[in-house]
């Protein structure tokens, strides 16, 4: 995108997130909470909207989102009540969502994001708990809602507990959004509270986003962007459309608010269509309900039941392994990943940084193209602590030890025996190598003479040597060690 | 008022209470079916003159009859009340029963479950007659809102037997039952209990479970029975109250026996009399029946005073904006999408939703949700709802304070005896007035209940006194209701019939 | 307290009834009058006094996470209007109208 050279624009962002909880039974009856499944199969009088039914509070909805309230440090509410949000749909059982209006469960809070660019603090506006919707499937046309014929209603999710969390304007990018999406991802994940999954739509992001000439007051016209169904998503979506705007302002052609659909596919977005009028939701306590005044001490037996956060998880794990940051950035983005590793370098006994290589720049890449998550490859942790001892004890390779590791994520076995099936035991024999390195050493002269002369950067071009000779088989420590001895000065 | 010798039958039999009759049963002299057999033929003959019913069981209940009579030959009754019917207004869901809350939104609704007050009943082994009509989702004060027909007074059959529980009123004034269950709103059960010549007691909100009770105004509403007798409405009350886990604004402490103590007399209680309700605009008859009344009250050992309510002038407005708001909100549901009718379904959502509402809806709840929207629209919910729960606080304050000095508050039911059909109907506003001694111990949740006190001279017909007590202190409000009714002598006689 | 066509219009959208002209006209007249009356208690001033959702005051109430039985499919759809394939059938979803 073009910006005028003079120009300094800004971007403002704010996000609302919805978090499906994974609690047993629903927000307010007894149904089960699961994905998928025959429709209309987990259904009751209660979050079907049927005429004389009434809700009553799932309690672990209500200590779930005080966790996550409080993961993002939240104030919780001395004082809450649900309220009704009025308006029709036909996914909505009751024609009104059950959430919270004037007095939300958490408030006032903040997360700190790093990355690429200088650390953010961005306020959260509130965190508050409310109902699902069912599941519309629309039939007809291009199978989108604007030109089907009719749509069919399944309520197997209606009055699933949703947590929604609402930042302030404070994020200035698509990569500070994209961070953030992805450091609350994981805070949700830590606390157990969620499946956290994008896709399946257990964790929906939609982003206010604005630009605006830097120095002046005023935000710019504020679009709504909708349909982001993954981080990478989040970053393309607001990256396509924070250009958009930049060139827009740049032109004079001013950004409208509006609504835009992100395309997935096209990597651009494009206008919803629009409300004639702002909703007039009618908000109001919901009678069938009693207020919640949670006491301290419930408050402060939920904290401290509360796992370790992301944040102190990254601080521990570069003060107990001396990781370098950015590899704590990676291992932290789930709690799953940084178990699996914190178990793999507890079987290990040197340097735990060599085992995040190994995960990081090795067994990430299998996964990937498996497109499977590290948790459910057939390597165990503590075989992966194997593969780098027998590494260090000169056994085998590096290499080699990549060849060894395809081997185990292949099937599973240790990498002892995977290494002994394929043969690849590396040359530690000195008497061996050592007939190896002469003949080397009486093929390159001149290169010897160098380190004789004691140029010891030279000694690395003889290793290799011995290497390619050996087809990488030898130890490269041992081979550097006689090389050394035979051309000492 | 005695049981009698011999095994009663035909008219003697339909005129008990049902603590009378749930003594013959116990005794033997009397089988839930034979009950409940004449009960069916009395309906017959009566109901085509009244209108009570929208949908009569006698299947069901003949079954359950027999069901019953069984356990008593076995011994193992299972309440006292085993076997004696009851009818429900059709606002209670009845599983595998259609229910329709006086609309035509919901023809051809049958529920998949019970409501608690329903489940509670069959568990003490009563019964179902069937279901009695009502002025549509309960608003009205005459049954003529019922979506299919208005119920009949059987003191005269051209008059309004009351509402919104008309059909329970009528059902039990006619014969047709010897008890029902209604719901209370703003008086929709004391209201017609007075205008019938019948007990009809509201608990304390919170009471009686609300679940499977199809909401109209969700912190108003409440189960409550209307019956032969003060001893009546106390047992069938206590069958039902206690708290439910399904309905999150059920008190959760334990009921208590209504019936224990109950003929303790009211020597020395202190009756509260309200400065502010003046008797202006009320029928000369009414007044002066309500006045012998309080005569009464101090006769038996009771002493009279005065309490003001400065806030109760505000009672009417705040109702009816409370009410109407929740019920906007609690109606939303009623859509066409998962049951119930549906007009228009082949257009589009918006269409058809509306039509759907448009043609389901009679024309008082269209009303009713019109101005409730309005009251909760943008701009408008300071000044119009959040008003109205003010005053509220207000209403209960004053309340409070005159519990200070008093232990129950007495006042008429209502203003007027029953009035003719197609009288009011023009006159929203002018109906809506006529709840003014109601609606106050609604917005309070205060249990109240109305007791006949004779009838009017001027036309004959049946008026209620009001008795208000304390919050849970149903207690005390029964015992002094049946105080009265006992030395009134009026509930049992013949003069306390109707000649239908 | 006098209320305009155009407002009636607003909440007959918002409240989804398709209002005859002649139910409009009434309904106009109506709410205006039960309005007027209602609108007593705006002038009041009740700056301190705290409002009553509910009559009696209950606090935390709240139930177990515990799955209890869910209605079959054929039970949830029984008293449908219209359905297919196991849901429930709508009519085409548009925006208000
Ligand atoms: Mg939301
Ligand atoms: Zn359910």
């Amino acid at each position: 995108m073009s910006t005028a050279p003079s120009r300094v624009i800004e971007t403002t962002i704010g996000l609302e997130i919805h978090v499906e909880l994974a609690t047993s039974s629903k927000m307010f009856c007894g149904c089960e909470v699961a994905f998928a499944g025959e429709p209309n199969t987990r259904t009751c009088p209660v979050c079907l909207g049927l005429p004389g039914s009434l809700p009553v509070v799932n309690e672990r909805a209500l200590e779930h989102t005080i966790r996550i309230a409080r993961a993002l440090n939240c104030d919780v509410a001395s004082h809450s009540f649900f309220a009704r949000k009025n308006y029709f749909y036909p996914d909505m059982p009751k024609n009104y969502q059950i959430s919270q209006y004037e007095r939300p469960l958490g408030a006032g809070g903040v997360l700190e994001i790093t990355g690429d660019f200088p650390t953010r603090r961005v306020g959260i506006t509130r965190v508050h708990l409310e109902e699902d919707t069912g599941g519309s499937l629309h039939v007809g046309g291009s199978g989108r809602i604007a030109d089907s014929e009719y749509s069919l209603e399944d309520f197997n999710r209606a009055g699933t507990p949703l947590v929604e969390i609402v930042t302030e304007p404070d994020i200035k990018s698509a990569d500070e959004a994209r961070a953030f999406v992805t450091e609350l991802r994981a805070i949700v994940e830590a606390l157990g509270v969620s499946d956290v999954r994008m896709e399946e739509g257990s964790l929906r992001v939609d982003a206010n986003i604005s630009v605006r000439n830097a120095g002046e007051t005023e935000h710019g016209a504020k679009v709504e962007v909708k349909n982001m169904n993954s981080i990478r998503s989040v970053g393309r979506a607001l990256e396509y459309e924070e250009g958009r705007q930049r060139a827009a302002l740049v032109s004079g052609d001013m950004p409208v608010q509006e609504t835009r659909h992100f395309d997935e596919k096209a990597g651009t977005t494009s206008p919803m269509r629009t409300k004639e009028y702002a909703f007039d939701y009618r908000y109001f306590p919901d009678p069938d309900l009693v207020p919640f005044e949670p006491s301290d001490t419930w408050i402060a037996s939920i904290e401290r039941a509360m796992p370790e956060l992301p944040v102190h998880k990254r601080s521990r794990l570069a003060e107990q392994y001396g990781l370098r940051p950015a590899d704590i950035g990676i291992l932290t983005t789930s709690t799953a990943i940084a178990e699996w590793f914190e178990e793999a370098a507890s079987a290990y006994d040197g340097p735990a940084q060599k085992v995040a290589n190994w995960i990081i720049a090795d067994l990430f890449g299998l996964c990937n193209e498996a497109g499977i998550p590290l948790t459910e490859c057939k390597i165990a942790p503590r075989q992966l602590a194997g593969l780098v001892r027998l590494v260090d004890s000169g056994s085998i390779s590096g290499k080699q030890a990549k060849q060894v590791l395809g081997g185990m994520f292949a099937t599973g076995d240790d990498a002892a025996l995977i290494a002994e099936k394929e043969g690849l035991e590396q040359l530690s024999d000195a008497g061996e190598l050592s007939s190896v390195v002469d003949e080397v050493i009486a093929e390159n002269p001149d290169a010897a003479d160098k380190v004789r002369a004691g140029q010891m950067n030279t000694v690395g071009f003889l290793v290799g040597r011995v290497m390619r000779k050996t087809k990488g088989q030898a130890n490269p420590k041992l081979v550097t060690d006689l090389l050394t001895q035979k051309l000492a000065p | 008022m005695t049981a009698g010798s011999g095994p009663p039958s035909g008219d003697g039999l339909v005129w008990r209470t049902a603590t009378e009759l749930a003594r013959l049963l116990a005794s033997g002299e009397l089988s839930s079916v034979e009950l409940t057999g004449a009960l069916i033929e009395r309906s017959d003959a009566v109901d085509p003159g009244i209108n009570a019913y929208l949908h009569r069981t006698d299947e069901l209940a003949l079954e359950a009859a027999g069901a019953a009579d069984a356990r008593r030959s076995r011994g193992e009754a299972a309440s006292p009340f085993d076997g004696v019917p009851v009818a429900y207004k059709d606002i209670f869901v009845t599983r595998g029963v259609p229910t329709t809350c006086g609309s035509k939104i919901l023809e051809g609704w049958v529920p998949p479950y019970d409501a608690t007050v329903v489940e509670r009943c069959h568990g003490a082994g009563l019964p179902m007659l069937g279901k009695t009509n009502l002025d549509q989702f309960a608003m009205g004060s005459s049954t003529e809102n019922s979506g299919f027909f208005p119920s009949r007074n059987p003191w005269d059959t051209g008059r309004v037997p009351g509402g919104s529980s008309g059909g329970s009123a009528a059902a039990v004034a006619a014969g047709a039952v010897p008890w029902a269950w209604g719901t209370d709103t703003g008086g929709s059960v004391r209201q017609p209990g007075g205008l019938c010549g019948l007990v009809g007691a509201k608990p304390t909100y919170g009471r009686i479970s609300r679940y499977g009770m199809i909401a109209f105004a969700s912190s108003l509403d409440q189960a409550s029975p209307l019956t032969r007798s003060v001893e009546d409405a106390a047992a069938l009350m206590a069958i039902a109250a206690g708290h439910d886990p399904c309905d999150s604004t059920s008190i959760p402490s334990p009921a208590e026996n209504y019936l224990d103590g109950i003929d303790g007399g009211i020597e020395g209680l202190r009756f509260g009399i309200i400065k502010e309700f003046t008797g202006e605009g009320s029928q000369p008859g009414v007044r002066a029946r309500v006045d012998d009344a309080y005569t009464r009250l101090e006769k038996l050992g009771g002493t009279l005073q005065e309490v003001s309510m400065p806030s109760f002038q505000h009672g009417i407005p705040a109702y009816y904006l409370i009410a109407p708001a929740e019920a906007s909100s609690n109606l939303a549901r009623f859509d066409g999408v998962r049951y119930g009718s549906r007009v228009a379904g082949d257009t589009n959502i918006v269409t058809m939703n509306s039509m759907t509402r448009d043609e389901g809806f009679g024309a008082e709840v269209k009303r009713r949700i019109m101005i409730g929207t309005y009251a909760l629209s943008a701009g408008f919910y300071d000044a119009y709802y959040g008003k109205a729960q003010r005053v509220r606080t207000l209403i209960i304050q004053d309340l409070r304070r005159a519990y200070e000095s008093v232990d129950l508050i007495v006042c008429p039911t209502s203003p007027t005896t029953a009035f003719k059909l197609g009288e009011r109907t023009d006159d929203p506003l002018a109906m809506y007035l006529s709840d003014v001694y109601t609606v106050p111990f609604n917005l309070s949740g205060n249990p109240a209940v109305s007791v006949p006190c004779g009838l009017s001279s001027d036309d004959g017909l049946p008026v209620g006194l009001q008795i208000v007590a304390k919050t849970l202190d149903e207690k005390t409000m029964f015992r002094a209701a049946y105080a009265f009714e006992k030395d009134l002598g009026f509930a049992g006689s013949p003069e306390g019939r109707p000649r239908l | 307290m006098d209320i305009d066509s155009g407002t009636v219009d607003y909440v007959a959208r918002l409240a989804r009834l398709a209002l005859s002209d002649e139910e409009r006209e009434q309904m106009r007249a109506e709410l205006s009058d039960i309005l007027e009356h209602a609108g007593r208690i705006r002038a009041l001033d009740l700056d301190g006094v705290e409002p009553t959702s509910h009559p009696v005051r209950l606090l935390n109430v709240a139930r177990p996470d515990e799955v209890r039985p869910s209605l079959s499919q054929e039970e949830a759809l029984a008293c449908a209007p219209a359905a297919e394939n196991g849901r429930f059938k709508v009519p085409r979803i548009i925006e208000e109208a």
